[in-house]
């Protein structure tokens, strides 16, 4: 294989973009709202419900404001990016596709050494599950790999195939780089070299402080409790409008769910939920999570209607 | 004879199923071929992470034909039953005969099977292995509705006998069985046939395959240890590793790395658990220092530059690790050294169990419990405290909240530095300190030193944990012991205090092995001590807890007292925990090969009664408490609390002197006399029972020897005064042994006596007098053990 190695952060994201755009898949773009992992995105949560055929591929930046480390830790941030791809039916060479991206972005299985090692992930907000690995290149998680088998408390039928690429510690490694915010994001022979920490250092320091001192904690709760309301509100909603048109508002009530995650998070990373809230935190956010599956697969996206 | 090979090729199998995954698939098919008339010579399993591979050689080319009688009902039969007799045997009415019979016309099915070739049976056993697999976790792929453990995609099926090899016929789910497989991902992906086992082994292994995951593990221990020898260095050997390193790989590679110097001053538990657990990588040690100085890792494909790019991105991430573990462990050290305080007060936020309060309130009951019990064990009881009050202290660390495995191996090392730098906060032990001469603290043994025992303390910050498991050792710094058995007391008691009981096969929060562990503790260490009396004082310090956690006052409703969970620590709760432990004891003695009864007759006793109509009550009593053994009545639990207790010997609390007893029993029942002593003794029981029942007397007053007749009945009086004088004493000092002994003398006067003498003599005042004669000998030998207890 005589792929050339890429020389920035940038580059890796392009090339995957290329790469699976090239596989068939639909290059999306992140959804526009805080998520803790690529995963949230509709695209993936909710279009691996029902029988219809997908294939997806996208940037997805996530916030996991307990990780905010003032940007000093060279690995751990609570903005960073994730690379999702999910391909329903999963196709019966996926990890041979999977290993060919690995190939476009510099990594040569004939010098490396990669593994797929037992991790089955699963997702206690979303109430989703799915059997996997975890994969290593020379001892270093640098993917994802699960094989959908539940989202939303539904069975996945047929089965997504879901793959996640932790970009910038995939990136740091293709790149040769120890402390993430020394990776070059453009090209290093740029007119304008511009590096991770040029861009994230201080939005890594303000969100730090925010996430553990200042967010507003009584605010986060009612706003959790609002988003929550919001979403049993929508889902209770008639099934036809005011003309009379049939229209569940899945996608809507979902952007109610996704909210209350996020917004749980932040208030986790405030240290405000204690152990046994959590849990009961947890199951609020999942039981809309399941509200919000049990609408869509009642849709013609969801495979619930004959299109 | 044919030979049959099977291939399952998938995506990567986890390492930790692969090896019930390989028993499974043996026992099931072999069992299943043999259920339909096959035989075979040998089968052998094997697996690789992308294979599971089942090798039988000499298979019977078919199954011989089968005829199978069976008798059904008489003609005579109503509808239904024919109708049934049918469906069991698959004919239609017209294939039944009709025979004559004993009782008149029968029906008889006579069922033909004719002989099938092995191909066919084949494929059908190895469909429904294949459907009914047992995989811990399984799943479905695609838009296909096949489960197995990772997405299945190709099967191998042939049998080979001189002729020639010849695919077995069989589709699942769309994947037809073939005769051919692929080698190493990358080093040999291409696809090949083969035509036996041999040649299969054989192709594989020219394509970067080593089937065997007996032979991979052997030559990954052989390379790890002559590359570590080389740099001369040891590996830290492990099985449990090493099995999974040869499930992660098909064609090992073995590679081995230093440590960077700047991590070489972590804690060695710390290096290795981290490498163990983040990286799979073997530890070697350096045998001049101890220190753990490099690794080995194992990479599944051969390189260009032999390895050197794998081992340069294993040591980065390995120093990534490693940054984070010194960043724990100095920030970790910094805590302990400036007191803790950070950490015992965290323990107030970590919750042990809602009803039960959080960690803080538990270490103050087991601090207070380990004071109580530290005399018991010979400990320190300022010592047993303060171990107490710190020995959770690591469970918020930064280290154990990454590796919980380190949880008391970290206890220890940060219990270290607190105790170098923090005094002592006992007064009495202020004072000691201050005065820094010899040891003449209140309550300190003289020359036990001035201060606290700094190592006891720390060790038992590790050791409070232990035994952790059956096959674990069992601590005896005697500050440890008591630690410990504070801790799982306050465990058992506070559990029993919310009614949350082990039941059946469920023990979520591992109750058993807490209590296992105490009686390992009590044992092992040879510890005399009342478990009555620290089930009531932890007890009611865990009903404390609880009732503060769960009892509110509902104002809003009816400003009634609510309990949603009512604890509860009584007397009734003593006995069942006690019973509990009874019941683990057992276990545990079992194993040591202490039989069932001998137990139980070293725990309770048949108490005198004094009347027939107790009697009867009591064996009412008997009858029921047997019942509930055998779980044929369910009683209020109380009710057999009572019933439990009522038999105990009030001394069955005492586990190490239970224990004495029932081991100096069960040497006594090996010998001879022992043996026949027993038989004498249940005769003379029997007879004596059975005149109690037919009088309606109890014979407990007393024989007189002036009524004894013969020489046999006269010197049966004699030996039973020597033994009752031997007896007393020796049960009185403990020493069960001899009392045996002195039981044992009985032995030839009771023979001797029922030999020559008629226990029911015509003279009624004799046959009394020898009745309690008998009871006597009943009163004598059950003042030992509770002989009705014992079997045969």
């Amino acid at each position: 294989m005589t792929t050339t190695q890429p020389r920035s952060f940038q580059e890796i994201i392009l090339r995957l973009q290329t790469y699976w755009a090239g596989k068939g898949c639909a290059v999306l773009q992140p959804y526009d709202m805080e998520v803790g992992a690529g995963t949230f995105h509709p695209a993936t949560t909710l279009r691996a419900l029902g029988s219809k055929p997908w294939a997806a591929a996208y940037v997805q930046p996530s916030r996991r404001p307990t990780d905010g480390r003032y940007g000093e830790n060279p690995n751990r941030l609570q903005h960073y990016y994730q690379y999702q791809v999910l391909i329903k039916p999963s196709p019966p060479d996926l990890q041979a596709l999977y290993l060919g991206s690995l190939a476009a972005i510099g990594i040569d299985a004939s010098l490396h050494d990669i593994r797929f090692v037992e991790d089955d992930w699963e997702s206690p907000t979303l109430g989703a599950w799915g059997l996997g690995w975890e994969v290593w290149c020379d001892g270093m998680e640098v993917s994802q790999f699960t094989y959908f088998q539940q989202v939303g408390g539904h069975d996945c039928h047929p089965v997504s195939g879901e793959l996640t690429y932790g970009l910038e510690r995939l990136a740091m490694y293709v790149l040769g780089i120890d402390h993430v915010m020394q990776m070059p994001f453009n090209d290093p022979q740029s007119p304008i070299p511009l590096t991770y920490g040029d861009i994230f250092r201080q939005t890594e320091q303000e969100y730090s402080r925010w996430n553990f001192d200042q967010a507003d904690t009584d605010m986060l709760l009612k706003h959790f409790e609002d988003a929550e309301a919001e979403c049993e509100r929508i889902l209770a909603a008639p099934a036809k409008d005011k003309a009379g048109r049939a229209i569940i508002m899945a996608h809507p009530a979902y952007d109610q769910c996704i909210k209350a995650s996020h917004l749980f998070n932040l208030l986790d990373a405030r240290g405000v939920i204690s152990v046994t809230e959590r849990q009961a935190y947890i199951g609020r956010v999942r039981a809309l999570a399941k509200k919000c599956a049990d609408a869509f697969v009642t849709t013609e996206a969801g495979g619930g209607v004959a299109a | 004879m044919p030979d049959l090979l099977i291939e399952l090729f998938s995506e990567e199998i986890p390492a930790r199923m692969q090896g019930k995954a390989r028993d499974d698939l043996k026992k099931l098919v072999t069992d299943g071929l043999v259920e339909a008339g096959l035989t075979y010579a040998g089968a052998h399993a094997l697996s690789t992470p992308r294979r599971l591979v089942l090798a039988i050689e000499g298979l019977t080319g078919e199954s011989r034909s089968q005829r199978e009688e069976r008798k059904g009902p008489s003609t005579a039969a109503p509808e239904q039953a024919v109708q049934g007799f049918l469906r069991a045997t698959g004919l239609t009415m017209e294939q039944l005969e009709v025979r004559d019979d004993k009782k008149g016309q029968v029906y008889f099915a006579v069922i033909e099977k004719p002989g099938r070739e092995a191909a066919e049976i084949v494929a059908e056993v190895l469909e429904t292995t294949i459907r009914a697999f047992p995989w811990p976790k399984s799943m479905r792929w695609g838009a296909g509705s096949l489960r197995w453990v990772r997405p299945l995609h190709s099967i191998l099926c042939l049998l080979t006998d001189e002729n020639g090899a010849e695919v077995v016929p069989l589709t699942i789910d769309g994947i037809a069985a073939g005769n051919s497989t692929r080698g190493h991902r990358f080093l040999a992906p291409d696809s090949f046939a083969v035509s036996s086992f041999d040649d299969y082994a054989a192709k594989l292994k020219r394509a970067f395959v080593m089937l065997d995951p007996a032979e991979r593990a052997d030559q990954i221990w052989n390379d790890a240890t002559n590359a570590a020898f080389a740099a001369g260095l040891e590996v830290v050997e492990d099985k449990g590793l090493l099995t999974e390193v040869a499930g992660l790989v098909e064609w090992p590679v073995v590679l081995m790395g230093k440590i960077d110097e700047t991590f070489l001053g972590l804690p060695p538990e710390v290096l290795q658990t981290s490498m163990r657990e983040h990286q799979k990588f073997f530890s070697c040690r350096n045998p001049k220092t101890g220190r753990i100085e490099g690794f080995i890792t194992v990479a599944n494909t051969e390189t260009a530059d032999h390895g050197a790019t794998i081992l340069k991105g294993n040591q980065k991430v390995l120093s990534a690790r490693l940054s984070d573990a010194k960043f724990f462990w100095e920030n970790d050290l910094r805590v302990a050294r400036a007191g803790m305080d950070e950490w015992l007060d965290g323990l107030n936020a970590v919750t042990f169990h809602n009803k039960l309060g959080s960690q803080a309130d538990r270490v103050g009951r087991i601090a207070a419990l380990a004071r109580e019990i530290a005399p018991l064990v010979g400990a320190d009881a300022e010592d047993a405290a303060e171990a107490a009050r710190i020995a959770k202290a690591d469970l918020r660390s930064q280290m154990v909240g990454e590796f919980p495995e380190l949880q008391g191996v970290m206890g220890r090392y940060y219990a270290q530095e607190y105790l170098k730098t923090t005094p002592p906060r006992s007064p009495n032990r202020g004072l000691d300190d201050a005065a820094g001469g010899p040891g003449s603290g209140p309550g300190r043994a003289p020359g036990s030193g001035p201060g606290r025992d700094v190592s006891a303390i720390a060790d038992a910050a590790r050791d409070h944990w232990r035994p952790k498991g059956e096959s674990d050792s069992v601590p005896t710094e005697p500050v440890s012991v008591a630690v410990a058995l504070a801790d799982k007391i306050d465990t058992l008691t506070g559990f029993w205090a919310i009614d949350e009981k082990p039941t059946g096969s469920k023990d979520p929060f591992a109750l058993r092995r807490a209590a296992l562990g105490v009686i390992r503790l009590v044992l092992g260490n040879g510890v005399r001590l009342r478990l009555r009396g620290l089930f009531e004082v932890a007890g009611h310090r865990c009903f404390d807890a609880a009732y503060s956690k769960t009892m509110h006052f509902d104002v809003s409703e009816s400003g009634k007292l609510t309990n949603p969970i009512e604890p509860k620590f009584d007397p009734a709760s003593v006995r069942d925990l006690l019973a509990f432990f009874h019941d683990r004891l057992k276990v545990h003695l079992r194993d040591q090969g202490i039989r069932h009864d001998v137990i139980d007759a070293s725990l309770f006793q048949t108490a005198a009664i004094s009347s027939a109509h107790k009697r009867k009550t009591v064996s009412a009593l008997n009858a029921r408490l047997e019942a509930l053994d055998v779980g044929a009545v369910s009683l209020p639990s109380s009710d057999k609390e009572m019933l439990y207790e009522s038999k105990l010997r009030p001394d069955a609390d005492d586990l190490t002197l239970l224990v004495k007893r029932a081991e100096a029993l069960a040497a006594f029942l090996k010998t001879d006399d022992g043996e026949n002593l027993l038989q004498g003794f249940k005769r003379a029981n029997n007879i004596l029972t059975q005149a109690e029942e037919k009088d309606g007397v109890e014979y407990s007053y007393g024989a007189d020897p002036k009524f004894a007749e013969g020489a046999e009945e006269r010197q049966l009086f004699a030996a039973l005064d020597t033994a009752e004088a031997a007896i007393a004493p020796a049960m009185q000092a403990e020493d069960f042994a001899e009392a045996m002994t002195a039981m044992a003398a009985l032995r030839a006067p009771i023979d001797a006596f029922f030999e020559a003498v008629q226990v029911n003599s015509d003279n009624e005042i004799v046959r009394r007098n020898r009745l309690n004669l008998l009871s006597r000998i009943r009163q004598i030998c059950l003042s030992v053990a509770d002989l009705t207890k014992l079997e045969g």
